[in-house]
């Protein structure tokens, strides 16, 4: 078996925060999993791949839809093409393991290292979906009724949950836990992660728009807050377009609307608002 | 808070493999990661944290005696970085506890903006608004260098407490209660998982199962009251119907001022000319539809018991008549009262209004939207 590297502490495309360190570094000690929660845009997904590129395991993910079933991770059974094969004669439908199609669990369960399995958005699936994994997630073993046959996990892998609060999780699957919340990066924090992803920025540029950004944020009734992730992707046009930090904030200390500020603002209600409230600024002064 | 025995069990697992340094910081977040599984506790998880911490760090820093007006901030040291780094650890807490003993032995008047002495806005070990890599804060304020074990006094996850304020997402929670799928009307699709079994059970001849689509068909009539004394309401009513707008296929909305007579109307702006007929809405809307009321039920008993009891002009018949009315053709109803529910029994209408709606006004709280879902979607 490969070593692996025990614990994590960010990595070169990554910032992490100390708390979110020692709960992926308590996930793993303690072979829990680790339910994500947070603001979209603020690297719920970006954690898992993050993990996985760090400690060197392979990365498997299950992208969850309102109508993904539990049963589809562990492993679905084709009765339709067995049925096919059936009218033609074919000779591999003497043994139904032909038909069984693997999940995501159980490619985890029986790999010869351990893994890191990403269970993405599980807010979005039925509100079943959680209690009917609690077993799987909780002993890392299910029983395929087809075959007769019990998968137990090699190893355990690390399971890494994310969710978008859009429907309340059941107690029983949260007991067998670890939370995390990320919180919005504060200035300090977000400087460091803009670092990370445009090492070459101006200074000054970045000083005015990380001003705005926040100005913007902090506005009262904005139907969606612009995250880190727009944030970056601002960043990117304005260094593509090569705008100088001036534009940012004018000469005669009037507030301007920042140029681009689509990346930002992603509702017309919300760039209205916005742009009443700068002509309205506009006036007083 | 729910915690359950597990839970704590697997702290005291996470504190016994030794995940983490023994610091108070991680300590905290460790619990906090164990013991709280949603952001909505996260605030009261940090009231008592800090009620029972502060209370330990007291006990360290009451025993020696040590004069108020020593601790008198009168000036503050500003420090460079380099200075900042230069600062020496003492080297954990029973270092730092015997330092303090010897100093309160020395330690005869006030200092302030120094680095040895207990004072304030320095660089010692001992004192407040001050800076040091790792000292004992010893009354006053944190100068926000958050270098000091405070993470949790700041309270930074208040905004999530769902006792604080029912916000737009904790109304939409509750509102999914009521937005049930039922399996109802013509377009059909296949039904594999039935298919295969029945035609596994005919020996193999094929036997096709077939189900009706799957649709969202909870229907909601939305009555609110306007005006007067629901004025103070109106930002959680706006709220609680911007939520509801996103929730169903079918809601239609009325309004109505005080008591529901023959006249509703649509939009507040032409109420004077645009009015719908009471008894056109009974007609028009089918008894599956969801009653749901919205009012404060605050207005004089006439209003609701007597014939030209309204306060804006005169209808022929009583409010209840109407009440009634509507609550015979629609059997799934509730009423929602933004007023606290302690201050229902003081109010002669709201007692009026709760007898007519048969017990079923609710408050607006998510546990009052939830009694009142559940009851509409028996």
């Amino acid at each position: 078996m490969a070593q692996t590297k025990s614990r994590f502490d960010g990595s070169q495309t990554y910032v992490a925060t100390d708390d979110l360190k020692l709960a992926v570094n308590a996930a793993i000690t303690l072979q829990r999993p680790l339910l994500i929660k947070g603001e979209p845009g603020t690297g719920k997904t970006m954690l898992a791949e993050e993990v996985a590129a760090a400690l060197k395991m392979p990365l498997l993910q299950w992208h969850i839809k309102s109508t993904t079933k539990a049963q589809q991770g562990l492993y679905e059974y084709d009765a339709v093409s067995r049925l096919r094969d059936s009218q033609l004669g074919d000779e591999k439908v003497n043994d139904i393991r032909n038909y069984i199609v693997k999940g995501v669990l159980w490619q985890a369960f029986e790999a010869n290292e351990p893994t890191v399995l990403l269970i993405d958005e599980i807010d979005k699936a039925d509100i079943e979906f959680p209690n009917d994994l609690l077993r799987e997630i909780d002993r890392m073993e299910f029983y395929v009724y087809e075959t007769r046959e019990l998968i137990k996990a090699k190893h355990r892998p690390l399971v890494i949950i994310t969710s978008n609060n859009e429907k309340e999780l059941p107690d029983a699957f949260l007991r067998r836990c670890f939370f995390h919340y990320i919180s919005f990066p504060d200035a300090g924090t977000m400087q460091s992660i803009v670092d990370v992803h445009h090492p070459n920025i101006k200074q000054d540029l970045l000083d005015a728009a990380l001003k705005s950004f926040y100005q913007i944020r902090a506005l009262p009734g904005l139907k969606k807050k612009p995250s880190t992730s727009e944030l970056i992707d601002w960043l990117k046009l304005l260094l593509a377009e090569d705008i100088p930090a001036q534009a940012l904030y004018s000469s005669d200390e009037k507030v301007v609307v920042p140029p681009l500020h689509g990346a930002l603002l992603k509702n017309e209600q919300d760039v209205h608002l916005f742009e009443r409230l700068v002509m309205m600024n506009r006036n007083h002064r | 808070m729910p915690v359950s025995v597990r839970e704590f069990l697997t702290l005291l697992e996470a504190l016994k493999s030794g995940v983490i340094e023994p610091s108070i910081d991680d300590f905290y977040q460790l619990a906090r990661m164990t013991l709280v599984k949603d952001e909505q506790y996260f605030d009261r998880f940090d009231q008592v944290f800090g009620a029972y911490f502060n209370g330990i760090e007291q006990i360290i820093a009451l025993q020696p005696d040590i004069p108020l007006d020593w601790l008198e901030k009168k000036l503050q040291r500003v420090l460079t970085d380099e200075e900042k780094a230069a600062l020496k650890k003492l080297g954990g807490p029973e270092a730092l506890q015997k330092r303090l003993e010897v100093l309160m032995k020395e330690q005869k008047e006030w200092h302030g903006g120094g680095k040895k002495w207990i004072g304030a806005g320095g660089s010692s070990p001992f004192g407040h608004s001050g800076y040091h890599p790792e000292g004992i804060r010893i009354g006053g304020e944190s100068a926000g260098n958050r270098t000091a074990i405070k993470v949790w006094e700041t309270r930074e996850f208040k905004d999530y407490d769902s006792d604080l304020a029912l916000g737009t997402r904790n109304i939409k929670l509750a509102l999914r209660r009521l937005r049930r799928f039922a399996r109802e009307g013509s377009h059909l699709e296949l039904d594999l998982d039935k298919t295969i079994h029945s035609t596994a059970a005919n020996a193999g001849m094929l036997d096709i199962q077939m189900r009706p689509e799957r649709h969202n068909q909870v229907k909601v009539l939305l009555l609110m009251d306007v005006g007067g004394s629901m004025d103070d309401h109106i930002q959680r009513i706006a709220e609680l119907f911007s939520a509801a707008k996103t929730e169903f296929k079918h809601l239609e909305h009325y309004y109505f001022h005080n008591c529901v007579y023959e006249n509703l109307w649509q939009s507040n702006r032409r109420r004077r000319d645009q009015v719908t007929k009471t008894q056109d809405i009974i007609n028009k809307y089918g008894p599956e539809y969801k009653l749901i009321f919205v009012g404060d039920a605050t207005m004089s008993p006439y209003e609701i018991l007597s014939p030209n009891g309204s306060v804006e002009y005169n209808n022929p018949e009583a409010g209840a008549i109407w009440v009634n009315r509507l609550i015979d053709h629609f059997p799934h109803f509730a009423w929602l009262n933004p007023e606290p529910e302690s201050v229902w029994q003081y109010r002669q209408s709201i007692d009026i209004m709760q007898k007519l709606m048969k017990d079923r006004m609710y408050p607006v709280t998510l546990n009052g939207l939830e009694s009142a879902m559940r009851q509409l979607s028996k």
